[in-house]
């Protein structure tokens, strides 16, 4: 009865074998690695310059959808939205030469980049709209990049379920030149849903890479000993994949 | 020689093991946001062309809902789905199996050689006279094949945003991200309808000889 054997035998694959190999050490590293091939495919293919299309002014979709933190409910942070924002300071930190901590009116001062590209949700929506700031790239000049710095932290004001938001990213990002740190959505100041007062755009990857209500930016080597070491707050929490260009 | 020649039988196993992961996983991801948009850009149910239903467990990988799981499998087996195809493409151009047995004449065209295959489908008589497959045979398999499975790889491509920067074009050939994973979903629900015909007429036509020559070759 090799026959019905087989034949079970595939059925048996996706009832168990799925859960049972995915919990199991050589399961996660194969699923990791997975990931992997999928960022240096992109990579191989499109160079590490590609840049993310960019749209007319007439492909704007009317309203961005905010998800995640819509509306941190710090006692701080309600203060700042009811000052303007006029206190909120980003540091610069980490592994750099030259810590920084810019008012909102230093980043202004900055050469600015607008944008007007397309916001992918792991989800699965996308919406379109016109981001301005400076380049993160410009930012690092400033602050002196050490050379053993790799990944770039970007730290939160927002928390969700008790655990403050982070994100980061590889320095092929960090210095791509549509990664900005961006302060207007559509000409505006940017609105409360979408991040304000500053929030992240790397546009080769997937809304939550792209960290809101920003603090700080530190510069590390690694990032086990951010957070739960997965190198963002969903990554930690469920799991996702830290390269969310897939 | 044998009735299905070895790359036929390693790929349609690997495929099918690949299909069955991606469609289950798939439906897990398709509940992370139940709607379907054309163009570029869509989130809201005033855009939506479709409200699809959310799927139980049992139909998804994992059995509930995990978004970030669901991804981990489906990004994980585009690999070998992607791969193996391409490998079944090259070996059927390599060892004649498209030439022979799926490429269709002139002849089989006409609408009378059309009808009477349909009817024979209906008669539920699987006799071949001359080659391999029948006309509706030999399209089934070169839609599926040609059509349907690379356009799962394409549109996939398209959905993501680190390809969608390396290649820009692809998912401007769909007309927009959304469109690409509109046709992402009825492709994958395509490829089901094809399942389904597929099992129901091995079921027909002497299920026990189907499978075992599938899996050992059987004689030509």
């Amino acid at each position: 009865m090799r026959r019905r054997a087989v034949i079970a035998g595939i059925g048996a694959l996706f009832t168990s074998a799925c859960s049972r190999l995915s919990d199991s050490k050589a399961g996660e590293a194969l699923l990791s690695a997975a990931e992997d091939w999928h960022r240096k495919a992109h990579r191989l293919l499109g160079g590490h310059g590609a840049l993310a299309r960019e749209y007319d002014r007439a492909d704007i979709s009317p309203f961005f959808r905010g998800n995640g933190s819509t509306d941190p409910d710090s006692a701080e942070y309600k203060a700042a939205v009811q000052n303007g924002f006029a206190d909120w300071r980003l540091a610069v930190r980490g592994l750099v030469n030259n810590p920084l901590s810019l008012s909102l009116a230093d980043i202004a001062a900055l050469p600015q980049r607008t944008q007007i590209t397309r916001h992918d949700c792991v989800e699965g929506w996308s919406a379109i709209g016109e981001w301005t700031g400076p380049q993160l790239a410009l930012v690092l000049e400033q602050a002196r990049l050490k050379p053993e710095a790799r990944f770039i932290v970007f730290h939160c004001a927002d928390h969700l379920a008790g655990k403050p938001y982070y994100e980061s990213i590889d320095l092929a990002d960090a210095l791509h030149p549509q990664t900005i740190v961006a302060h207007r959505l559509n000409g505006e100041a940017l609105p409360v849903r979408n991040g304000a007062p500053l929030r992240m755009r790397v546009e080769r990857q997937l809304g939550y890479k792209h960290a809101k209500y920003l603090t700080a930016i530190e510069a590390v080597a690694k990032l086990d000993g951010i957070g739960q070491g997965k190198g963002g707050y969903w990554e930690d929490r469920s799991g996702y994949q830290w390269y969310a260009g897939i | 020689m044998k009735r299905h020649a070895l790359p036929t039988r390693l790929w349609h196993w690997l495929n099918l093991a690949c299909v069955t992961g991606l469609f289950m996983s798939g439906l897990n991801i398709s509940n992370a946001h139940r709607r379907l948009y054309w163009g570029e850009w869509g989130f809201a149910p005033e855009d939506a062309w479709l409200f699809v239903p959310r799927f139980p467990g049992w139909m998804t990988i994992p059995g509930h809902y995990d978004l970030a799981a669901a991804r981990d499998w489906h990004v994980l087996l585009a690999w070998p789905f992607a791969i193996g195809l391409l490998f079944a493409w090259a070996a059927m151009m390599l060892n004649g199996h498209f030439r022979r047995d799926i490429m269709t004449s002139t002849a089989e065209w006409r609408p009378a050689a059309i009808w009477h295959d349909i009817v024979q489908h209906l008669k539920l008589d699987f006799t071949h006279h001359g080659s391999k497959y029948n006309f509706l045979q030999k399209l089934a398999y070169g839609a599926v094949l040609g059509i349907l499975l690379p356009l799962m790889i394409a549109t996939g491509m398209a959905i993501s945003p680190g390809m969608d920067s390396a290649w820009p074009w692809l998912s401007e050939i769909f007309a927009g991200r959304q469109s690409a994973r509109s046709i992402h979903f009825l492709t994958a629900w395509a490829i089901f309808a094809f399942f389904v015909v597929h099992i129901a007429l091995v079921l027909l036509s002497g299920p026990v000889r189907q499978i075992r020559d599938m899996i050992y070759g059987g004689e030509a």
